[in-house]
């Protein structure tokens, strides 16, 4: 599909669906939205400018291989996952700041447990989707 | 809804035995697939529907309504399709390979782990 | 009792795991960390058995929900003492692998997946949610899959499609059972699942929901009928992978079925009989099977099978004796079921070949190995008073206590088919005048490796052995446990009120 308004339209695309990604990853706490889907919406995002630029090109836009995002990823929720622990909780609990960030809310372990999801769900689907497509 | 959703689940499941008693890999892993999105809405059927009454506390509200649907089963039924997202993309992966490899896609002529070695 | 610390045996392998990932070029590092992992991990595990042997039954209410709504981790004795196990394999073969893994798979990340296996496994005995089951159950297949298929050989391939197949299937079929249990009772707590299933009315349906866990948990633990993915695919990965899912894949299917037959459905008189039909054909199919493979690796993967019948059996009896014969003998077999596949590797590294017509003479030539590998050998076998001994012996004994005159039978004759078979792979691979075998190019033979990994190989099956010869000669003190589990999970009122309170 390589068609010049697909090109264009997604030289576009990438950056803005990346930045809804975050929006939705933002958003998951009270609403629907989470970790889980932002990350799926922000792989979707490179795979529309895999499937108009070819992969390699793709590959060329990103300086790491996606799967580094993996053990980032894992570290930050298992990070977040057992603060609770040092502070004699049970693990998982959910630690909160006293006051409102601006802008994000007020900010507890859960969303720094969701980032992480969303970036493993970046790079599981990314390594997944770029192992497929390898020689098809 | 529920007569309708007992038919489906019904269906499913068949259609995913049948699948997978068939030779060929690809039918395999479809069956495989529609066996597990048949699990998935039967969690979603004996978790007692409700409609129209998401379990959600309106801005308004400091509790919930009466009657509203249970959550459990809408976590459990993400979380099994998450686990199963990825352990249906390994399969397909696999069973690539196992094309590449053993250059058939006929489960009957998969016989090297049998051989006496 | 509360105690948020019971969860660092699995998230201490995730941490394991995420470090690995992270140094994933440098293979040395790569082996450093996960040999010292898993001695911490080790170190971790006696303390949480020794404080659960002293303090009672731990409970941890993950992100401070009260149990029925959160997910609950118990650590009762049973839990904790596989935990325990789980790290003693998980440390053997961590060290074996040091010495048989190819650099190209631990290119592919064969020590982190392997990190999360036992985390799977830690997390699948600790956890005492049965949706919570379900999630571990399904990590330690994926990562076992992925091992499984690291390298790519043809035979690798075409055992894990087999493998993957059944496992997919039984992951299905315990899914339905949830779904099922779920609707009837409305509730995922263990504790809670076993009170409310009590209560329950229409028994035919509480019936089909327990076949249909037996069938689930079946498939995984390599009952009759549905066993043969796994000799289909045992033997091929390196021996490493291959002791790993010896030892502890499908004890973990024995430890869900004596959970869930003890805690949630009492088996009646229809459903132990059921059991033990199943447990009786295991052993004969298990042991029939044995004899005629040539193979060394399919004899013991049918051996596997074999011995997973006599745990079976010790359910189906059921009474405190024979559920403390069949704990004992997962105690047990864990240990000697992962040496021996690492024995197998390491007579694989010396001779270039897995078939026992071809090879021979090895007592002749390491008379020193030949008596170290006796010990698995042998105590699998169970000579008094090696370990294997005991765990019949009870399973016997609490077969006569109930006239169980069938189980008797069947337990006595696959002893001596296991006898026979051991006796075979003794007199074929040790004691008799093996051909000469041609030198293969593509195999790294034992002598062309850096001591180091010499000694790691040997190292590893130096201490399973040692931890055998342990189980053996204290065996007073394994029973005492054993037992002291069966009583708590034939009167499970301890477990429930430790996790509901009251």
């Amino acid at each position: 599909m390589k068609t010049i308004i697909f090109k264009t339209a997604s030289a576009y695309l990438l950056p803005l669906l990346l930045l809804f990604s975050i929006f939705i990853l933002l958003r998951g706490h009270y609403l629907p939205g989470g970790g889980f889907v932002g990350g799926l919406m922000a792989s979707i995002a490179f795979v529309i400018h895999s499937f108009a630029n070819g992969i390699d090109k793709t590959k060329n836009i990103m300086t790491f291989h996606p799967g580094f995002l993996m053990p980032v990823g894992l570290l930050l929720a298992l990070v977040s996952g057992a603060l609770p622990l040092f502070f004699g909780d049970t693990f998982m609990t959910g630690l909160w700041m006293e006051n409102a960030v601006p802008v994000i809310g007020k900010v507890g372990s859960a969303l720094f447990f969701d980032t992480g999801v969303y970036l493993v769900v970046i790079g599981v689907t990314l390594t997944i989707i770029f192992t497929i497509s390898e020689g098809l | 809804m529920e007569i309708l959703l007992v038919i489906i689940i019904g269906l499913l499941y068949a259609a995913g035995i049948y699948m997978m008693l068939r030779r060929s890999l690809v039918k395999l892993i479809i069956g495989l697939i529609l066996l597990g999105n048949g699990a998935n809405l039967l969690i979603f059927l004996l978790g007692k529907i409700v409609k129209g009454q998401p379990p959600i506390i309106a801005s308004s509200e400091k509790m919930l309504g009466e009657l509203y649907a249970d959550p459990v089963p809408q976590a459990l039924i993400l979380t099994a399709i998450v686990i199963s997202f990825g352990l249906q993309a390994f399969a397909i992966i696999l069973v690539k390979r196992a094309y590449k490899v053993v250059k058939t896609d006929d489960l009957d002529e998969m016989n090297a782990t049998d051989e006496d070695l | 009792m509360n105690n948020p610390y019971i969860v660092l045996p699995v998230i201490f392998q995730l941490f394991i795991a995420v470090l690995l990932m992270f140094s994933w070029n440098s293979k040395n590092i790569q082996k450093l960390i996960s040999v010292t992992g898993s001695l911490i991990a080790l170190v971790i595990s006696i303390l949480l058995l020794v404080k659960v042997n002293t303090e009672g039954i731990q409970i941890m209410q993950a992100g401070g929900w009260a149990a029925p709504f959160g997910i609950t981790f118990v650590a009762d004795t049973f839990s904790s003492l596989l935990v325990l196990l789980t790290a003693i394999a998980g440390l053997a073969v961590s060290v074996y692998s040091v010495g048989s893994i190819r650099n190209a798979r631990v290119k592919f990340g064969y020590f982190p997946i392997f990190h999360l296996l036992i985390m799977g496994l830690s997390g699948a005995f600790l956890t005492g949610d049965i949706f919570n089951l379900y999630v571990w159950f399904e990590i330690i297949i994926i990562s076992s899959f992925v091992l499984l298929t690291i390298g790519g050989e043809k035979a690798q391939i075409e055992g894990a499609i087999k493998y993957v197949t059944m496992n997919l299937l039984a992951s299905v079929i315990f899914l339905t059972a949830i779904a099922i249990l779920y609707g009837l009772t409305g509730s995922l707590n263990m504790a809670d699942l076993s009170l409310r299933v009590a209560e329950i009315e229409n028994r035919g349906l509480v019936n089909v929901t327990a076949v249909l866990f037996l069938v689930g948990f079946g498939i995984k633990s390599a009952v009759f009928p549905l066993y043969f993915w796994l000799p289909a695919s045992y033997h091929t990965p390196p021996p490493a992978i291959s002791a790993i899912f010896g030892g502890l894949l499908t004890k973990v299917g024995v430890y869900a079925l004596l959970r869930v037959f003890t805690l949630i459905f009492v088996p009646d008189a229809f459903l132990s009989t059921v059991i033990m039909v199943l447990a009786i054909f295991t052993i004969l199919s298990g042991g029939i099977g044995a004899l005629i493979q040539n193979n060394m690796r399919k004899v013991i993967s049918y051996l596997i099978i074999c011995h997973i019948g006599f745990m079976l059996a010790g359910l189906g009896v059921y009474s405190s004796l024979a559920i403390a014969g069949a704990i004992f003998y997962l105690v047990h077999d864990i240990v000697v079921k992962t040496n021996l596949f690492m024995v197998s590797g390491l007579i694989f590294k010396f001779k270039g070949t897995y078939s026992m017509r071809l090879l021979g003479s090895f007592y002749k030539e390491h008379p020193k190995l030949s008596l170290l590998m006796a010990v698995p050998l042998f105590s699998l076998v169970g000579i008094p008073p090696l370990s294997g001994f005991w765990g019949k012996l009870l399973i016997l004994q609490g077969a006569i206590e109930q006239t169980n005159i069938l189980v008797v039978v069947f337990v006595i004759l696959g002893s001596f088919l296991t006898l026979f078979i051991i006796a075979r792979l003794w007199s074929e691979v040790f004691w008799k005048d093996g051909p000469e075998l041609p030198e293969k190019k593509h195999i790294k033979y034992f002598n062309a490796l850096k001591p180091l990994k010499r000694r790691a190989m040997i190292g590893s099956i130096l201490f399973l052995s040692l931890i055998s010869l342990g189980i053996g000669f204290g065996a007073e003190w394994v029973m005492r446990l054993s037992i002291k589990i069966a009583e708590n999970l034939m009167d499970p009122t301890q477990y429930i009120q430790a996790v509901l309170g009251n």
